[in-house]
């Protein structure tokens, strides 16, 4: 029974740190699946959650943090669309700029307004977000297997979890089934047929863009207003690349992104897990390699399985009309 | 109640210092068929792409059913009734059919409702001018001539009236050409109006009412095509008298440099584009491949000069193997005498941003005698560049200048220089005059006959039917991926082009 | 097309643009300055002063120079073969143990005009092998250098700890870092090269890996325009599809390329560990990798380009500090705001001020040749 307590928490803290993924991955998806690069998630997921916190802490108010987060985040998303659908930049280095940018501008904004050393104040209970138990969720805890299951895996998370959970399939439902997500499937493939369709291709981009932005402002606000009672400096520590290796992982379709980053979360979960920990007939492993070990994974599986991903076909490519 | 569909007033546009269209008039009488002509570079396309909105004119007016209307995006030209199929088709490959025609014409922001209206429409469209395709069919798993057929009907599906055709029939059978031609017959009859622009003189006199050429960016003359000809249009387009033969004595074939046998190639999907293929190619001969395209020429090309692996078969060069299913090498098939001049000069027989003089050691960078040791010898590249600027007149004569800056005859002009002058056995060449201006044309030609007459091996990839018959000594016809046949020079046309279909697409064509 | 813009003269493509671009990112540098309450032109003052006020600052911003010079040169070989490696910060990290490998086994033994020639072997070796895994899986599996290499960043930061923790550290000693070097595993200082000015070294780590830092940019530009390799890995930058024609191997350039420029970047760790710190540290990078990213854009990269912007931020580097102990409330992060911009304005946002500097031209009855035929 211990063994499967550990289980159901390992699992636990692999939700816990899957949501900041799933939301930026599918962040990720919106705009790549339209033709626009990003490897900003990080910068934007970052800025977000800075002015979650920043916000949080100055108005007292989750709500506040959280749309604060949100007009963070797509204001970035913006400069990036500015910089690749508009200026048809490299959308590589424009997403590297963007990270360094929100990267220097937290820390030194941050510094100051509230001179605490790269973090905003600590928040207070309203400030943030809280966990929600299920009806019942204290009453069944004790029985054996579903107790546990229900309890402590599937009650008892912060609201923004299960809106992470929840837009899994409504991202599949906007791409696949609204005219939405069929032109923005479409100019990600062939933006010469949505522009002779009589369709704006740059405008139907930055609305995937915008996408993108809100989805990485919930991303930031989970992490400073949910995960850690305010901002802490650097406080992503490369989620935003590890979302962005789960959109390649999963091919950039939806469910596939789930299982991705609950896959990286489990890793991590794992990781923290073990520290200190020595494993059956390995022994001791040192901490490092646990932390490196998502990476490499990563790589390992980049390596070995990602061959066959296609990406959208006119992805990267800014669009410029051909003669 | 007038009956033009569109008149055009003073239309002029410049891209930079490139007058593409200069005070263009043109009128289009409803329900006719009216043909544009002109050389590639005439300013047909982007006459066109201002009609529908994709570029705006930097002065003139245009009348719609008699009315001033202002086309500043696609959107403002389906409104006004106008419809384009495009020659390179404007659909989203991995969508359905259904998918395609809806995009951009969704009536709600739910698609399920959407879907099933327009497959009711397209089910009608279909009946109605006998356009018939499976709508949940994937583009990329239909041929071309069905692709084309759903550009019809994304038009048709948006009420167009009026509907512009780009050199529609470049990359159609001619039997697939033949059913085109039928169906914008029946479209006239319906009381469509349709803008037919192509180079073929054959399909203007074969279905246009009116024809109107285009030379150099300029509207030269219209004409009603029961009272014109062939050569007067033809006069027309080029200012001159075109030369229809090109002078060459009888060939004296050699020894076999090249022989092909059971080659087979796949493309990176796995689809089979060269299918089981033999032939022979003997010193001082032109065979020439005829096929419409995209019916493996290029692949077969490809596998030859090593830069695609094939799937099966042998090819020997100079009696010796290629290792065409394993490792062969550019580079190596080079130093053993194969040159290779090849279709797409943009992308891959040049690199635009580097200067003439680097373009010109491209493939021969490895030879001694441009390098000092792993170092390039500057010297002699700019001398050897500067040799043969003059020996084949290739303007300006500046082996410094970016090679993008070149006109499109003398960048070809690079290429051969650098493949012919090696003195190589076996010469292939894809598309030699692809967007080539005419003097260079000629120039081109003469020396594709000179190589053969020193005895050299050329094979050669052409989609201009006319161009293979007058260059080469032998024609070999290419159809899905295998070869059909083989005639000589003095086929005729429809004989040759009646192989070029194939026997599938004739029975398509019968339907 | 090809080239969509109006040609411009040479001293503008390359003089003109990068500079407005440059001070457009420093406007709005300015920017968050003025945001964070100060005053942008003190702190242009505070910056210009403390790089270049005195001998001493201007040794500091050399030395710093020499490291983006290195990570710039890095970032920019791998540009012109079209890869991006954003792995220069893991390749210099890695570097580190080839440096100090050599001063440690040889520092009380021998001077440093031995240990050095090692240490930039060492350095150059564990660089390039810390890029060769990314080029290699490029080459041979398709992944992306750009993603791996940003894995290999933090496995790198992973696996460094580790050594600093547990394998290079003396016995007893708390903190991450090898012992002190010696003699021999210190660089001399090149206070003789200022003196020629009239300036005075101080403190100043300027030091002899700067001569080194012009030799490889030297080094660069013959490869890159001079050399059989240099033109196979231009043709694959600008046409991956002319460099198949041409019977180039793709994945053998590729992996070569990943290499000379991971080597690039394990050279920078000579700079710190043998010029100023005489021992490995935690994290001694710092960043630079990234400097890279923002250096070879700026110097388009060129090695006569690269050179100058590396200089520009060894003074940003230099001048922080000095604005950072004038100004409390800016802190060196600023330097990575502007950087960030550099990239942006440089980088991404490279023509945005093209037209309107090529209108500029037209108006003043220059005439351009335009570019690139145009087919209809």
């Amino acid at each position: 029974m211990e063994f499967f307590d550990t289980i159901v928490a390992i699992l636990e803290s692999t939700i816990r740190v899957s949501v900041p993924l799933i939301f930026a991955a599918l962040a990720g998806l919106f705009t790549e699946r339209a033709g626009v690069f990003d490897i900003g998630l990080e910068g934007k997921m970052l800025g977000a959650a800075f002015a979650a916190g920043a916000v949080a802490a100055v108005t007292g108010s989750v709500l506040m943090g959280l749309l604060a987060a949100i007009l963070i985040s797509v204001l970035l998303s913006l400069v990036h669309g500015y910089a690749s659908i508009t200026q048809r930049g490299s959308q590589i280095v424009s997403g590297v700029a963007i990270n360094f940018i929100v990267a220097g501008s937290t820390v030194i904004l941050g510094e100051a307004w509230f001179r605490q050393g790269g973090r905003t104040p600590a928040l207070d209970a309203d400030a943030r977000f809280q966990t929600v138990t299920f009806p019942f969720a204290d009453a069944v805890k004790d029985v054996p297997i579903f107790g546990p299951i229900y309890s402590n895996l599937l009650s008892g998370h912060f609201i923004l979890t299960y809106v992470a959970f929840l837009l899994v399939p409504f991202s599949w439902w906007v791409l696949y089934r609204t005219r939405f997500g069929l032109r923005l499937r479409a100019v990600g493939e062939n933006p010469g047929a949505v522009d002779t369709a009589g369709i704006s291709v740059i405008w139907l981009r930055y609305r995937a863009v915008i996408c993108c932005g809100i989805l990485c402002g919930f991303a930031g606000a989970y992490l400073s207003l949910a995960m850690s009672a305010g901002f802490v400096k650097g406080m992503t520590a490369g989620k935003g690349y590890i979302a962005l290796a789960a959109l390649i992982f999963a091919k950039w379709r939806p469910v596939n992104i789930m299982m991705a980053c609950l896959l990286f979360g489990f890793l991590d979960a794992l990781a923290i897990r073990l520290q200190g920990n020595p494993l059956p007939f390995i022994g001791q492993v040192p901490v490092q390699l646990m932390q490196a070990l998502p990476y490499i994974l990563t790589v390992i599986l980049l390596a070995g399985f990602i061959g066959k991903a296609v990406p959208p076909k006119a992805g990267g490519v800014p669009y410029v009309k051909e003669r | 109640m007038s009956d033009i569909a569109i008149e055009l007033r003073g239309i002029d546009k410049s891209f930079g210092l490139v007058h593409a269209n200069k005070n263009i008039n043109l009128t289009v009488r409803k329900g006719t068929i009216h043909g544009i002509i002109g050389e590639n570079g005439a300013g047909k396309s982007t006459l066109m792409s201002i009609l529908y909105g994709f570029y705006q004119a930097d002065s003139g007016d245009i009348l719609v059913g008699g009315n001033r209307v202002t086309i500043k995006d696609p959107n403002a030209a389906i409104s006004s009734g106008i419809g384009m199929v495009h020659q390179h088709f404007m659909l989203v490959e991995n969508f359905t059919v259904l998918e395609n025609v809806m995009l951009g014409a969704e009536d709600s922001q739910i698609l399920n409702t959407s879907i099933s209206k327009a497959r009711v429409e397209l089910k009608r469209l279909e009946k109605e001018y006998a356009l018939e395709v499976n709508p949940d069919a994937l583009i990329e798993e239909l041929p071309v001539g069905l692709q084309q057929r759903v550009e019809i009907l994304k038009a048709l599906y948006r009420k167009a009236d009026i509907l512009i055709l780009d050199e529609p029939t470049g990359v159609l059978t001619p039997p697939e050409a033949d059913h085109l031609f039928r169906i914008l017959g029946q479209l006239k009859d319906q009381g469509k109006t349709i803008i037919f622009i192509t180079h073929k003189l054959r399909e203007i006199m074969a279905i246009t009412d009116e024809v109107s050429v285009m030379r150099r960016g300029e509207m030269v003359a219209t004409r009603k095509t029961k009272d014109t000809s062939v050569e007067e249009l033809a006069e027309l387009m080029v200012g001159r008298r075109v030369l229809l033969r090109v002078d060459k004595g009888e060939a004296n074939p050699g020894a076999v440099k090249l022989a092909v046998e059971n080659l087979t190639v796949r493309d990176s999907r796995g689809v089979t584009m060269v299918d089981n293929v033999s032939f022979t190619l003997r010193a001082g001969e032109i065979v020439g491949i005829a096929g419409v395209a995209g019916n493996g020429q290029s692949e077969l090309l490809e596998a030859i000069s090593g830069i695609r692996r094939a799937v099966s078969g042998t090819v020997l060069l100079n009696g010796k193997p290629i290792d065409v299913t394993g490792h062969a090498d550019p580079g190596d098939l080079r130093n053993r005498g194969l040159a290779h001049v090849p279709e797409d000069r943009h992308h891959v027989g040049l690199v635009l941003k580097f200067d003439e003089a680097e373009n010109g050691i491209l493939g021969y960078h490895n030879d001694k005698r441009y390098l000092n040791g792993v170092f390039l010898d500057t010297k002699a590249i700019q001398a050897d560049a500067e040799e043969k600027i003059r020996k084949y007149d290739i303007r300006p004569p500046n082996p410094r200048l970016k090679t993008a800056n070149f006109s499109g005859g003398n960048q070809q002009k690079i290429v051969l220089a650098r493949e012919m002058e090696r003195g190589p056995d076996v010469l292939i060449i894809g598309q030699p005059t692809r967007g080539v201006d005419v003097g260079a044309i000629e120039f081109i030609h003469k020396r594709i006959i000179e190589m053969r007459d020193q005895g050299k091996a050329v094979l050669l990839v052409s989609v201009e039917l006319d161009e293979i018959r007058a260059l080469s000594d032998r024609i070999i016809v290419m159809f899905a991926g295998r070869v059909v046949g083989e005639r000589e020079p003095d086929a005729t046309e429809g004989e040759l082009g009646l192989l070029m279909a194939g026997v599938e697409g004739r029975k398509e064509a019968a339907e | 097309m090809s080239n969509p813009y109006a040609k411009l003269p040479a001293w503008a493509e390359y003089g003109l643009i990068p500079l407005v671009n440059l001070v457009v990112a420093f406007l709005v540098a300015g920017l968050v300055v003025l945001l964070v309450g100060e005053n942008p032109l003190n702190a242009a003052y505070h910056m210009i002063n403390g790089a270049f006020g005195r001998g001493e600052y201007i040794g500091f911003t050399l030395y710093y120079a020499t490291t983006f010079i290195f990570t710039g040169l890095s970032v920019a070989v791998a540009f012109h073969a079209g890869l991006f490696n954003i792995g220069s910060e893991g390749q210099a990290y890695i570097g580190g143990i080839g440096v100090a490998l050599a001063c440690l086994w040889l520092d009380k033994t021998m001077p440093w005009f031995v240990v050095f020639p090692l240490a930039i072997v060492g350095s150059a070796a564990f660089g390039a092998l810390w890029a060769f895994l990314p080029g290699w899986l490029q080459a041979k599996r398709g992944s992306h250098v750009v993603i791996t290499t940003i894995m290999f960043n933090f496995i790198a930061s992973s696996l460094m700890v580790y050594l600093l923790t547990r394998v290079l550290k003396p016995l007893g000693s708390m903190a991450p870092q090898t012992r002190t070097f010696e003699a021999g595993g210190q660089l001399p200082k090149l206070d003789w090269l200022l003196s020629v000015f009239g300036l005075e070294v101080g403190n100043a780590p300027f030091n002899v890996s700067f001569l080194l830092a012009l030799l490889a940019a030297f080094g660069v530009w013959v490869l890159i325009w001079r050399t059989k390799l240099g033109y196979e890995m231009r043709t694959m930058g600008f046409s991956p599809s002319a460099a198949r024609y041409a019977g180039m191997k793709e994945a053998r350039i590729t992996v070569i390329v990943m290499m000379i420029s991971g080597g690039l970047a394990g050279l920078m760790a000579l700079n710190p560990i043998m010029g100023e710190q005489f021992r490995m540290q935690l994290d001694f990078v710092q960043g630079a990798g990234f400097v890279g990213i923002a250096v070879a854009l700026m110097g388009r990269s060129h090695p006569a380009g690269i050179i100058p912007a590396a200089i520009l931020f060894g003074m940003l580097y230099q001048g922080g500090a000095e604005i950072a102990f004038e100004m409390p409330s800016i802190s060196r992060d600023m330097i990575v705001i502007i950087q960030g911009l550099v990239i942006l304005f440089a980088g991404a946002l490279e023509n945005m001020f093209r037209p309107a500097i090529g209108r500029g031209f037209a108006t003043f009855g220059r005439r351009f040749p335009v570019a690139a035929e145009r087919g209809a």
